[in-house]
């Protein structure tokens, strides 16, 4: 949509063509969307958007079995403007957005599902949809995660298992007052929440929490690969329900009510999950490029979409007044993404999966501190041992070892 | 909570036909019905006295796990016919 909106403005004839019933009617997000990265591509965008709430505070809940440590930071800077990030659904930012593009000019044309790409001397010319085919100087694919088009163009790989992790989601709806008194939150402002550990049965993944303006969003991600690959396999739905009766998260959730139950496929690949990204005629963009990032603590993809769609725009828009849309030209799509945050960031972090995919983290630490903490803060009937005694017990038994140095030494990578 | 009970929450227009094609013949000799496993809806069964594998495509989510990790290519999968499937009213 950030593509169809600055061509759109720009004069050029644009048509956006949406599988749903309205653009974001087929969208998930966790979640939130940082805008310092992408104020200048949407300024009068970013500023009248109904996001749901700025977030001031990001929690991490790490979770052994039946115990769990959470730490809570909040940041007097996060609650000024210019806010950070953003909790939205996509519903709601969607159909706003695709208004503005359709203010600009844009045809946004809902319950089309594109079929095929159309083609000639090797360059894509348009896309047939049913039994229509529309012609286009430029197509831009941003057609998600699984981006049949980009598949079809040969510019993605094929889909591994462990370069995939599915998300679940659920929507609670628990009034405004309820959700800034529990999360200790002025009206308007919001948290975030990641949780790791035993949640997710030693698979790489965790849970989310993020509060909107009057619902909760709450879900799971994990690796398709780790799930396939289970012995005694616990189905992603169960992971999911389990997860959301813990004690830990129904004390933000509970007297919520369920409105809606989702699903959607994350990029776990990194930089390396990145397919080509134009050929002839076309050019990739968000999800359908693999542009979304897990950093453990921050979890991106949003803000890579709008600047990827921006970026699109500004190419297509060069190709088209110099009259070629050949794969040479367009190349510098790449290399304006590599110049910006989106492909720098993405390079930057190539290795974080390295460190992130290690089943210790979802084991053996949450379970190191659990005990840790069990131990200096318990008082048992007998004599209680010295702190430092009880300390270096837990240490001996989870992190005085060889694998525990490789993985500080590896968190180097990121 | 049950999951078909959740995914009842949601608004799902139905197609009269699967948009998930199964090959059977691959699907007999499959052991591990990864399908069932990441499958969020949990809308893959086996049917014990067939031996054929069944998708409830009607609350399916769109999200294209069994594609992924159905790893010997049984599953034919496309998105739903437009005007059809899941529509997320929050996201």
């Amino acid at each position: 949509m950030t593509a169809a909106y600055h061509l759109a403005a720009s004069g050029r004839q644009v048509i956006l063509l949406e599988r749903g019933d309205g653009p974001g009617s087929k969208n998930v997000t966790g979640g939130r969307i940082y805008v310092n990265p992408i104020n200048k591509y949407l300024p009068e965008i970013i500023a009248e958007a109904p996001f749901e709430r700025h977030v001031v505070k990001e929690t991490i809940t790490v979770l052994d079995d039946d115990a769990s440590v959470q730490l809570e930071y909040a940041n007097d800077r996060w609650r000024r403007e210019p806010y950070m990030s953003y909790t939205l659904l996509r519903a709601t930012f969607d159909s706003w957005l695709a208004e503005k593009v359709s203010q600009k000019g844009a045809f946004v044309i809902p319950k089309k599902k594109v079929d095929e790409l159309l083609w000639e001397d090797g360059c894509v010319v348009g896309i047939k949809s049913g039994d229509e085919d529309i012609g286009a100087h430029i197509v831009i694919a941003a057609d998600g995660a699984l981006s049949f088009m980009a598949e079809k163009a040969g510019l993605r790989k094929p889909l591994e298992p462990r370069n995939y992790a599915v998300a679940i989601k659920e929507i609670y709806m628990l009034d405004a007052q309820t959700i800034e008194d529990r999360f200790g939150l002025q009206p308007g402002e919001g948290a975030a929440n990641l949780f790791v550990g035993a949640i997710t049965k030693g698979i790489f993944g965790g849970g989310f929490l993020y509060t909107n303006r009057d619902t909760l969003s709450l879900g799971i991600v994990v690796s398709i690969g780790d799930l396939i690959k289970q012995p005694n396999p616990v189905p992603a739905s169960r992971l999911m329900e389990e997860f959301s009766v813990r004690p830990e998260v129904q004390r933000w959730i509970r007297g919520g009510e369920l409105k809606e139950y989702a699903a959607h496929i994350i990029s776990e690949a990194g930089a390396e999950g990145i397919p080509k990204l134009y050929t002839g005629g076309m050019l990739v963009a968000g999800d359908a490029a693999g542009l979304s990032l897990n950093l453990g603590l921050t979890v991106r993809g949003m803000e890579f979409a709008v600047a990827s769609g921006a970026i699109a725009a500004e190419v297509a828009n060069e190709a088209l007044a110099k009259g070629d849309l050949s794969a040479t030209f367009l190349s510098r799509y790449e290399q304006k993404l590599k110049e910006s945050f989106v492909l720098a960031d993405m390079e930057t972090f190539r290795h974080t999966r390295d460190v992130l995919e290690n089943k210790r983290l979802f084991t053996v630490y949450p379970k190191f501190l659990s005990e840790l903490l069990a131990a200096l803060f318990t008082i048992g009937q007998g004599k209680k041992e010295p702190l430092y005694a009880s300390a270096k017990a837990a240490a001996r038994k989870y992190i005085l070892n060889w694998e525990a140095c490789k993985d500080l030494f590896s968190m180097r990578k990121m | 909570m049950k999951v078909e009970e959740k995914i009842a929450l949601d608004a799902i227009k139905n197609d009269r036909e699967s948009h998930i094609k199964l090959d059977q013949k691959i699907c007999k000799s499959c052991r591990e019905r990864m399908c069932i496993t990441v499958c969020p809806g949990y809308l893959y069964s086996l049917n014990e006295e067939t031996g054929d594998m069944a998708v409830e495509y009607a609350g399916c989510l769109e999200c294209g796990s069994c594609k992924i990790a159905c790893i010997y290519n049984s599953i034919d999968w496309d998105y739903p016919a437009a005007g059809c499937g899941v529509q997320y009213r929050y996201g």
